[in-house]
């Protein structure tokens, strides 16, 4: 376990919603019943992660709170429960492989070194080009369909070298932008 | 055993995800229903009749939970859809969202109807982000065509439904901690009593109900609690979804009318299709990582001889001495090559992974099995370890404030209890255990 934290990593320039998702929060915060708006902060947190940069720097979880009327703290321990919530910069794209074990048992061990080798680093290392990250995850919920990773909420089922091959080939020419 | 379906049978059919296909293929009739000629109680009468038990994992009876509901005069009260799903091994709520998501929105307002709920939630893992686009896109239908929002169908009752994300936690599925991250808090479950049925959502009186228990009330309302108790088994009514993974020559999701054996799911030619790569069946997990596991003689026979069947009672026929429970339905097949103790291993980081901290016999004690059990897989392990792994498993047992402690001992207990000579043999067998498997398990003369 990593216990010391580098504070200053995790500050970033402030970034802002466009007004169109500012009206999605808006109307989030309506959704509920009065004053249980704080519920819509998973989801203003996921909005907040895809569209401002990928992860949340302390910035962004402060303007969040400030959107949501409530305190940085309330902010800052949910997204620090939430394994989705990235609390470091990432990669431009972040491949999540499941470790599980129904995966383990159809070959993910194998996958994750074979991608380690790839991309020559470890699990939870980015690629010096900034381009990966790779992480392993628990049970996405594929166990069938298995081995499996998740990038931008896209699943990539039933891997294999080759499927790795192509897919690394396919985000860095940008043929799997979403 | 006919095999009837109830839930996806027109799973197949092209434009079964829009309402308009959905509709053509009789979809909205229990709501149609329900509105015109039900009174609330009376579809939690026909819920009760049915014998439908809870989906998501316990098999509570879902009328009899209905029925505990407090009613008090001017609180609103709640349902929630759990739909996290991430109990390791299962995958089959996921398959019905997405494929015919219309049959939950459907279940939702028939059940919100029943249990006179005016605002009700989907509370979806967050790793599911596009089926959440997807029930969001069926709900935006189906406040359209009126079946959402005011005055539905002209009846006067008012319904709306939203669906929220969670964040990536196993724990949000254990009811009490789903609630409190609906509320936007840390998943951190709740000490029972008192139950979400009297203080749930807000505070509130909340029913909180797996997906396929909910859809499951649309054809009970359709054809009738009768109707669908004859379906399945004595007491396990209907149909099960069954998320089969592991080493199967066709996993994947199947509607089985329950009682058929499990020698026909895992062999027969409309299931699974037997083990993959023709190698030999080794182990099962039935029912997602948290229930017992059962060595190869005794997943097709009970420890008496009988065939065992799908069925709540016959998976869980012998206790935990036997027998294993049918759980969330993720049912996980082990072939002769895979190693138990690697295994018990994954699943026990998987539980310290995921236990949310709060007491200490589950957060310590997750990580103390996690542990032992990663040196005994390599080779670093002595004899000792077996049993104090015992111990540990009773220090968690009923020492905790939520199941999730329970579900992280009884696997390493059974996977113990039953091949105890393969954890045995990666202590006397140090070397040799890293480069090959143990392989099968013969089976005790005296079973
Ligand atoms: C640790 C833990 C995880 C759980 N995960 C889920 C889940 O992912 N989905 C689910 O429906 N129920 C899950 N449950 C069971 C729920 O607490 C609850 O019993 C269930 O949603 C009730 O619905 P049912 O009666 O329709 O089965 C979990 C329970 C525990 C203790
Ligand atoms: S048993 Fe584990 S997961 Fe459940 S509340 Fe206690 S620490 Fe949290
Ligand atoms: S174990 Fe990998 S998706 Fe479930």
């Amino acid at each position: 376990m990593n216990l010391h934290v580098d504070i200053n990593k995790r500050h970033a320039e402030r970034k802002e919603f466009s007004p169109e998702s500012l009206a999605k929060v808006n109307e989030l915060m309506l959704d509920v019943p009065e004053g249980k708006h704080k519920s819509a902060v998973l989801r203003v947190l996921h909005m907040a992660q895809d569209e401002l940069g990928g992860w949340l720097s302390i910035e962004t979880m402060d303007y969040v709170a400030e959107l949501l009327n409530i305190q940085p703290i309330e902010v800052y321990e949910v997204a620090t429960f939430y394994t989705m919530f990235h609390l470091d910069q990432t990669g431009k794209y972040v491949l999540e492989v499941c470790r599980t074990g129904p995966c383990m048992l159809v070959g993910s061990d194998k996958i994750i070194e074979y991608i380690e080798n790839k991309l020559n680093i470890q699990v939870g290392q980015t690629t010096e080009d900034g381009m990966f990250t790779l992480k392993t995850v628990e049970c996405m919920g594929a166990c069938g369909y298995g081995p499996m990773l998740q990038c931008q909420y896209k699943n990539h089922e039933f891997l294999t070298p080759e499927k790795v091959d192509e897919l690394i080939e396919g985000y860095r020419s940008g043929t799997f932008e979403k | 055993m006919t095999g009837r379906k109830v839930l996806l049978e027109n799973v197949n059919i092209p434009g079964i995800e829009t309402f308009e296909v959905y509709q053509k293929n009789g979809g909205y009739r229990a709501v149609d229903k329900a509105l015109k000629s039900m009174s609330p109680d009376e579809i939690v009468e026909e819920v009760k009749k049915s014998g439908l038990r809870g989906r998501g994992g316990a098999g509570f009876p879902t009328g009899m939970k209905w029925s505990f509901l407090a009613k008090p005069e001017g609180v609103p009260r709640y349902l929630v859809c759990n739909a996290d799903e991430s109990e390791p091994g299962t995958f089959k709520d996921r398959y019905l969202m997405e494929k015919i998501p219309h049959l939950l929105v459907e279940g939702m307002i028939v059940s919100s109807y029943a249990l006179g709920a005016n605002l009700s939630f989907i509370y979806i893992r967050g790793e599911f982000m596009w089926i959440l686009d997807i029930l969001e896109k069926a709900i935006a239908e189906a406040y359209d065509k009126g079946y959402l929002g005011k005055n539905i169908k002209g009846s006067g009752y008012n319904l709306d439904l939203r669906v929220m994300p969670g964040g990536g936690a196993y724990i949000c599925g254990e009811e009490t901690a789903l609630l409190e991250s609906l509320e936007g808090k840390r998943g951190n479950p709740r000490i029972k009593p008192p139950f979400p049925a009297v203080k749930g959502l807000w505070g509130c009186p909340t029913v909180v109900n797996n997906v396929e228990s909910i859809a499951a009330v649309v054809p009970i309302v359709n054809d009738g609690g009768d109707a669908y108790a004859q379906i399945g088994l004595g007491k396990s009514t209907g149909t099960k979804l069954i998320s089969a993974c592991g080493n199967l020559a066709r996993p994947g999701v199947y509607e089985i009318e329950m009682g058929i054996s499990v020698e026909e799911f895992i062999y027969g030619d409309d299931y699974c299709r037997g083990i993959a790569n023709g190698k030999k069946l080794k182990a099962c997990v039935p029912g997602g990582s948290s229930v017992p596991i059962l060595p190869h003689y005794l997943v097709t026979k009970t420890a008496t001889g009988e065939d065992r069947l799908m069925t709540y009672e016959s998976l869980s026929d012998g206790g935990f001495v036997s027998g294993s429970m049918l759980g969330s339905g993720g049912f996980i097949v082990f072939d002769e090559d895979q190693c138990i103790v690697r295994n018990t291993w994954n699943f026990a980081r998987f539980y310290a992974h995921e236990s949310c901290g709060q007491c200490s016999p589950c957060r310590e004690g997750t990580g103390w099995m996690e542990k032992v059990l990663h040196r005994l897989e390599n080779g670093n392990g002595n004899l000792r370890d077996i049993d104090l792994l015992a111990e540990i498993n009773k220090k968690i047992e009923g020492n905790t404030i939520c199941p999730l402690g329970d579900a992280a001992a009884w696997p390493v207990a059974a996977a113990i209890r039953h091949f105890r000579e393969e954890f045995e043999w990666h202590v006397t067998h140090r070397e040799e255990s890293q480069t090959r498997n143990f392989g099968l398990i013969s089976q005790p003369v005296t079973a």
